[in-house]
């Protein structure tokens, strides 16, 4: 009857998302009277997990989960939950757990809650809240079925500590083949993705070339912040697709967004808005991105940014 | 090659959100409705496979009579017949169920659907409906190609992208990529007039079963104003980071 999670990792490391959601399992676990069970894939040391309130982790070590595989994965998920008898499941906002939250739903008759920013208000009936209409609203529903999945959005709920050790056992589910086969990979190593980042540095036009993004980039690797842009700036080629964020481009959800020369058109904002703490830098005090930030600096890029850059860090 | 795409009818970005009915349902009033730009990337896609590869293309929507004009429009970019499936769409699993039937009728090949609507953005609905009727399935799709009954994607991951094989039937969770803004299509006066004559069936819906249900809507508190620090002093900005905000 444990609440189950999915803890995820990259190359045996766990993800900062993976302590976040089972904090966010914890939570629900103390309203239910019940313990935390988590389930890692290939994860190095799974001892980590306890400070965030796991109780007992059901550790998968197989070489054909080793590259992540949509179908694969949710199989060897709801095999854990039907051995744990888990009526919650909760799962992280990563590309990777979006993937495959719809199939290990339909695999278990669960309903399924996406992009989830509180702890449920109430268990009975099991009722969340979440974000909608691209974050112009929230959305109180409930998930009506025995047994239930939920999303949580990236940086909603945070990490909470507990004094608890978590136990661990092997265990060994069945892989199914999948129809769907990884050919290759590419990924930046050394970069923070977007979606891991809690501070994300964001450029625009106002920037005039690709070549003057370096100054972005130095700032990015002084916060530790993943970079992105505009959509013009992807469209126009001077940054790559993978960038763009907005609307159609990569969600963001950082506790920090820092846009630079970024006038702030409302699709642009729909996609960056769950960010909790938006700054402006600009020339234009007009530009619209002043009214959806909490700091501004009107001011030009190229003499603010350097000295950020140089400003000895608390 | 028998292609569907699923199209969401969804309220233009710039439209502004209310509630009614004490907070229980989306305000209509005055709203653009439009094709989900997830799914234009989709259809777009679409139609390049019919024009270069040989393939029909048909579109469907899960919702009442208000969402024709979007299925028309569909039609004037140019898919051959348009389904409506008549229900209020209540959530996604029950959108999914609605979709796997049509798929299963129409023998359909290819599903191309959004990765996300941009109203309710559950993101769920591709997924349901490639398990649902046990097809591959690709989401954030950024790139597509189909040779015969194989099919090569492009997935977007967090930080970098995957490349992937596999084969028809295929549910895809498209997005901008699959097709550049610049390629998407404005319906032209011929579509237009054409769209009027091309079918749009109105199926039943087979059953309401759900498994989540909205309660309300809430809109987020009010933004305060926000803080200005002149360029000249940006050890404010600084300190306003790390004191204030505690973001740095």
């Amino acid at each position: 009857m444990s609440v189950l999670v999915y803890t995820e990792s990259e190359n045996g490391k766990f993800k900062k998302t993976a302590f976040e959601v089972a904090s966010y399992a914890k939570a629900v676990a103390n309203q239910l009277g019940t313990t935390v069970t988590a389930v890692a894939i290939n994860a190095n040391d799974t001892s980590e997990l306890g400070k965030y309130g796991v109780d007992k982790v059901l550790n998968v070590s197989n070489e054909d989960l080793k590259t992540f595989n949509a179908k694969s994965y949710a199989s060897a998920i709801k095999q854990a939950v039907e051995k744990e008898s888990a009526k919650v499941v909760i799962v992280s906002s990563s590309a990777d757990s979006k993937y495959l939250a719809p199939l290990l739903a339909v695999g278990l008759d669960a309903g399924y809650a996406s992009n989830v920013v509180e702890a449920p208000s109430s268990t009975a009936p099991f009722t969340i809240k979440r974000t909608a209409f691209t974050n112009k609203a929230f959305n109180i529903t409930t998930i009506d079925t025995d047994v239930k999945v939920v999303g949580v959005s990236n940086n909603s709920f945070g990490l909470v500590e507990t004094s608890g050790s978590a136990s661990a056992e092997d265990f060994s589910p069945s892989v199914p083949a999948s129809g769907v086969h990884v050919e290759s990979v590419d990924k930046a190593t050394d970069k923070v993705s977007i979606a891991d980042a809690e501070i994300v540095v964001s450029a625009g036009r106002g920037m005039k070339g690709p070549e003057n993004w370096g100054m972005i980039e130095e700032l990015a690797s002084v916060l530790g912040a993943a970079t992105a842009c505009s959509k013009p700036v992807s469209d126009l080629g001077w940054r790559p697709h993978s960038e763009h964020v907005g609307q159609t481009g990569k969600p963001v959800a950082s506790n920090l967004y820092i846009a630079i020369g970024i006038s702030g058109a409302i699709q642009h904002l729909a996609g960056i808005n769950a960010s909790k703490v938006k700054v402006v830098i600009n020339t234009d005090p007009e530009a619209p991105f002043f009214k959806a930030a909490d700091y501004g600096v009107v001011g030009d890029a190229f003499e603010v940014v350097p000295k950020l850059i140089y400003y000895p860090h608390p | 090659m028998k292609i569907l795409v699923c199209i969401s009818h969804v309220p233009d970005t710039t439209s502004k959100i209310n509630f009614t009915d004490g907070d229980s349902k989306f305000d209509t009033n005055g709203v653009q409705f439009v094709i989900n730009p997830n799914d234009e990337f989709g259809l777009t896609r679409a139609m390049w496979f019919k024009e270069k590869q040989g393939a029909s293309v048909d579109v469907v929507n899960v919702g009442g009579p208000e969402t024709e004009p979007t299925l028309r429009k569909a039609l004037a970019i140019g898919a051959d017949n348009a389904i409506r499936v008549n229900t209020l769409a209540k959530d996604g699993y029950q959108v999914a169920k609605e979709l796997a039937k049509v798929v299963k009728d129409g023998a359909y090949d290819l599903v191309i659907a959004g990765r996300e609507s941009i109203d309710y953005n559950g993101g769920m609905v591709p997924g349901m409906l490639a398990e649902l009727t046990d097809a591959n399935f690709v989401t954030n799709c950024i790139n597509l190609e189909i040779d015969g009954t194989n099919a090569k994607a492009v997935r977007e991951i967090d930080g970098g992208k995957e490349t992937v094989s596999t084969s028809l039937p295929l549910v895809i969770g498209g997005q901008k990529g699959l097709v550049e803004e610049s390629d998407l299509r404005i319906p032209n006066m011929r579509g237009i007039m054409m769209a009027r004559k091309k079918p749009l069936t109105v199926v039943e819906a087979t059953s309401a079963e759900t498994e989540t249900a909205s309660v309300k809507f809430e809109k987020p508190a009010p933004k305060g104003a926000v803080t200005l620090v002149s360029p000249d002093n940006l050890d404010e900005l600084v300190n306003l980071l790390h004191n204030e905000a505690k973001v740095i």
